[in-house]
């Protein structure tokens, strides 16, 4: 699992930027919108998605990040929503599993997930798919066993694991299959 | 018309789920909301001494903070009942801050509500609490000397001791005998969303977004613990992250969450941290069992006691239910069964996935792989030989049985043969194979379970009861049965759930859930179709009137006669002529009472394939196999996603997951998912689940005997039996770990 490095503002000559700790305006763009939150430093990217943005798909599993049902975009890459504070999000795409569809068109990968049954009360799935689509961005969905160990910081309780790994390495076809279009 | 019920019908609320659009109890947005967090107690036995709210309250943001000494008292302490009954099921009979008192380490000692969760969280640490310690006993080996055999337990509804035959005159007179002591760490489920609920109140009516096996068993749990009138409690739970048995039993926070929006004023949301997971819903608890086999030189058994030693807490008499199934599941004269347990400084232990299986079908099971090694037998040869035809205990026939065939399947798709030419080496891996039987209780609801079924005048269906979605795929199947019952396309019918102001339902525990809430589904639906037959050939408008009732079947989406089936209308037709927007049925459907004719068991077989590294000790599970028969299957793919499931938690109870007690503190020493290990993507290995048809007439209406936990009765055995295989090692501890094999 990657983490998002703090965002450098400013120049190096500009005087350092205090905020907080009190509640501060931050602006976060979040699956093409911006969101004008007054947040006290301290808050993740997570609460901000779910408390602030009313983006409830990113989930709490343990807030420590071990479970990895909080992963969303940070400017593509995968971060971990529990351990990312919101306010070095500002000026950054942030994109979240409500941002994966293309409208009522879902995402192959969520419909590879639908498609195997990878998954059971679905709680970790928003995490799932979102270093999913990432793990085939990076080209590490090369066969399962990469995928197995790249897929390892997302924890599935009910264990569709084999079941992941099918939907992934039907999707990756499909978004490669996509990309050729795309290009051509 | 094709049957519905078992087709393998993707899960209807894939797109939800898939999505982010699902809304899970602390997911629901509320005009006001407030954000609770608990605080626990930092000792695990003594009293609290004196408390210091000042610095929470002097936190920005915070609007309470509620401890010992301003939380209302509760208006009555209803008893430890398992959910299945249907109504007030809080997992232990104590409840927080109501005085000085700890009795565990982790007891909610305040709770504080802020307006915002991280100033919540942060408050929480800042409620200073003073302690009057005294020792705590928490584990096993410091309760050794001082256990009881309790008269009963679960309820009252298993005995503390029960026995056929005379079992040490059996065991003195055997020609082989085995004894053999195992231990069990204790284990935490760990669904992956924490325990959560959020509560507002209207007037004097109390909304609950909970998470829970069963809307109901929440409603009565915190209606008797407030004495609030059950009727001014609606709970709502539409989406679980799983449970495990950690929301089977209604615990302490979702009776804090609604007496914290009370006295706020507001709508409160408590969801649980990861860490206090391992302190507020119980746990399975740590575990040693002595199984003594006796047997001819043919293998047959000729005597079989099995004792369990383990802790419980200082208020109730609970063990999980570890010995009956292992009673019943061979045909063996002798037997003798005793629970002894011991008070610690614990919570009372709980329902975690496969309740008493899990652990008891371990012990025996890899009690009777260590036996076919002494007589020379091939293990799976051994459990043919014990074969039991009728139930030994009460010596009725199986509703249904399939144990042979799933046998079978299971050694065909594993290579079973392959076994007696002895472990292969893989490079520095010692590769095995392990096999154990799998059985669990076909247990039902002991009370009628209801459901309503609707047709609307454009033929569109929706069938409702309060089930909760915790990822049992229960919307689908119950979708299935209701679509087949009124002939309808399943497109068209949709099952509403999660509500408690739907007709109600007992909590799907136990793996009854599919069992009754089909039996429900399925009697509404069938009298809902009846009512319309009815009402057609009664209709001189109707192209059916003046037939036969009996005549009259379903075909296409139609109601036809059944021998000119172009003869007929469907509902919408019917309703629209009348000016009737809809019809409904509502029906329950009472399990028989009275001394049962039959014995009720789901079976199945567990095989796998282990590499052991010869150096390093590591156990890695390559392949596990499982055929199960469980009776009438609702919908092949979650059923089989399901027992998957159940299959990988063996594999975490066998090689992982163990919660530590730091014996000094009193306090589980690993509650993180970054300690406490359970399995992930990498640990997976490929999985075969085998469905093996049965029929069952007797369990219930369709047949259907649940398929929750059957998937981890035995799976552990088997991984065991596999390792032994592998380095001749017999590990008696769980979870096996490098250490035991180096």
């Amino acid at each position: 699992m990657t983490t998002q490095k703090p965002v450098t503002r400013g120049t190096d000559t500009d005087p350092p930027l205090l905020r907080g700790p009190g509640p501060v305006t931050v602006a976060l763009k979040v699956n093409g919108t911006t969101h004008h939150l007054d947040i006290e430093p301290r808050v993740s990217l997570l609460s901000a998605l779910r408390d602030g943005c009313d983006l409830t798909g990113s989930k709490r599993g343990c807030d420590q990040g071990t479970c990895g049902a909080c992963t969303v975009w940070v400017e593509g890459r995968r971060v971990l929503g529990c351990l990312t504070l919101a306010i070095t999000c500002e000026g950054h795409e942030v994109t979240t599993v409500e941002g994966l569809a293309d409208g009522d068109a879902l995402h192959p990968m969520q419909q590879r997930f639908i498609d195997a049954d990878a998954f059971q009360c679905g709680y970790c799935t928003p995490g799932q798919l979102m270093s999913a689509v990432a793990l085939v961005r990076e080209g590490r969905a090369s066969d399962e066993a990469e995928i197995k160990e790249w897929m390892s910081g997302n924890l599935c309780r009910c264990a569709a694991y084999p079941h992941i790994r099918t939907a992934i390495l039907a999707a990756r076809d499909d978004m490669a299959a996509h990309d050729r279009e795309h290009d051509a | 018309m094709s049957a519905v019920i078992g087709q393998p019908l993707p899960r209807i609320d894939g797109r939800p789920k898939t999505t982010g659009a699902a809304r899970y109890s602390a997911d629901i947005p509320l005009p006001g909301l407030t954000y609770a967090v608990l605080a626990g107690s930092r000792i695990a036995a003594g009293r609290i001494t004196r408390v210091n709210a000042a610095p929470a309250l002097a936190a920005t943001g915070v609007i309470a903070v509620l401890t010992h000494e301003n939380l209302p008292r509760i208006a009555a302490q209803p008893p430890v009942l398992p959910s299945l009954l249907g109504g007030p099921s809080p997992g232990e009979t104590f409840f927080p801050m109501q005085d000085a008192t700890i009795h565990y380490g982790g007891q909610h000692v305040a709770l504080v509500v802020a307006d915002t969760y991280e100033r919540a969280l942060h408050a929480a640490g800042l409620v200073e609490f003073t302690y009057e310690e005294e020792p705590a006993v928490t584990v096993i080996d410091q309760i050794r000397d001082r256990t009881e055999v309790p008269d009963s337990l679960f309820g009252g509804f298993v005995p503390g001791h029960s026995s056929r035959g005379d079992v040490e005159a059996a065991l003195d007179r055997a020609e082989v005998r085995v004894d053999a002591t195992y231990h069990l760490a204790a284990n935490h489920q760990n669904p992956l969303e924490t325990s959560a609920t959020t509560a507002h109140w209207e007037g004097g009516r109390l909304f609950l977004h909970d998470a829970t096996q069963g809307p109901n068993a929440t409603q009565h749990t915190v209606a008797a613990l407030l004495g609030v009138p059950h009727a001014d409690i609606r709970v709502i739970s539409h989406y679980v992250g799983g449970s495990f048995g950690a929301k089977a039993s209604i615990w302490h926070h979702s009776t804090l969450a609604a007496m914290a929006a009370r006295h706020v004023g507001r709508p409160v949301r408590l969801a649980l941290t990861r860490e206090q997971m391992f302190t507020s819903c119980g746990h399975r608890e740590e575990q040693e069992h002595s199984v003594s086999l006796g047997a001819d030189r043919q293998g047959r058994l000729t005597a079989l006691r099995h004792h369990k030693l383990s802790p419980t807490s200082q208020h109730d008499d609970w063990a999980e239910t570890s010995l009956e199934v292992g009673a019943q599941l061979y045909a063996c004269d002798a037997y003798e069964g005793v629970y002894r347990l011991g008070r610690a400084h614990t919570m009372t232990p709980t329902f975690m996935r496969c309740p008493g299986e899990a652990s008891g079908l371990f012990a025996l099971e890899s009690t009777l792989d260590q036996l076919a090694g002494e007589l020379g037998l091939d293990p799976l040869e051994l459990r043919l030989r014990n074969h039991a035809d009728t139930d030994p205990v009460t010596e009725k026939p199986w509703s249904s049985k399939g144990l042979k065939e799933c046998y079978r399947r299971g050694a065909e798709l594993i290579g079973w043969h392959r076994r007696a030419a002895g472990p292969v080496a893989d490079g520095d891996w010692l590769v095995g194979l392990g096999m154990a039987s799998a059985a669990y209780p076909a247990a039902g609801p002991v009370n009628p379970q209801r459901a309503r079924v609707r047709v609307y005048a454009d033929g569109s269906a929706v069938a409702q009861a309060a089930a909760s979605e915790f990822g049992t795929g229960v919307g689908t199947a119950m979708a299935q049965v209701a679509a087949e019952a009124l002939g309808l396309p399943v497109e068209r019918v949709r099952f509403e759930a999660g509500d408690t102001d739907l007709p109600n339902l007992a909590s799907a525990v136990g793996s009854t859930g599919a069992g009754m809430i089909s039996a429900a589904v399925h009697r509404a639906a069938v009298a809902l179709r009846d009512q319309l037959i009815a009402q057609a050939v009664a209709d001189p408008g109707s192209p059916l009137h003046g037939a036969d009732p009996g005549r009259v079947g379903l075909s296409g989406g139609r109601m036809v006669l059944r021998d000119r089936r172009d003869t007929g209308e469907s509902y919408a037709e019917l309703l629209l002529r009348a000016h009737q927007p809809d019809a409904e049925a509502t029906r329950s459907w009472a399990p028989p009472q009275g001394e049962p004719t039959h014995a009720m068991m789901t079976f199945g077989a567990h095989f796998a394939e282990v590499a052991v590294d010869r150096d390093l000790g590591l156990v890695r599970v390559r392949r596990l196999v499982g055929a199960f028969a469980p009776g009438r299957v609702l919908n092949a793919r979650t059923a089989k996603s399901q027992l998957m499931g159940g299959m990988l938690w063996g594999m975490g109870q066998a090689l992982l997951e163990q919660s530590v007690m730091d014996r000094r503190a009193g306090r589980w020493a690993n509650p993180s998912l970054g300690d406490y290990l359970v399995p992930v993507n990498a640990d997976a290995p490929q999985v075969d689940v085998e469905l093996v048809e049965v029929t069952d007439d007797v369990v219930n209406p369709l047949g259907v005997k649940g398929v929750g936990e059957i998937g981890q009765a035995g799976t552990a055995a088997a991984i065991a039996a596999a390792v032994h295989h592998a380095t001749g090692r017999r590990v008696r501890n769980l979870p096996i770990v490098v250490e035991d094999l180096l």
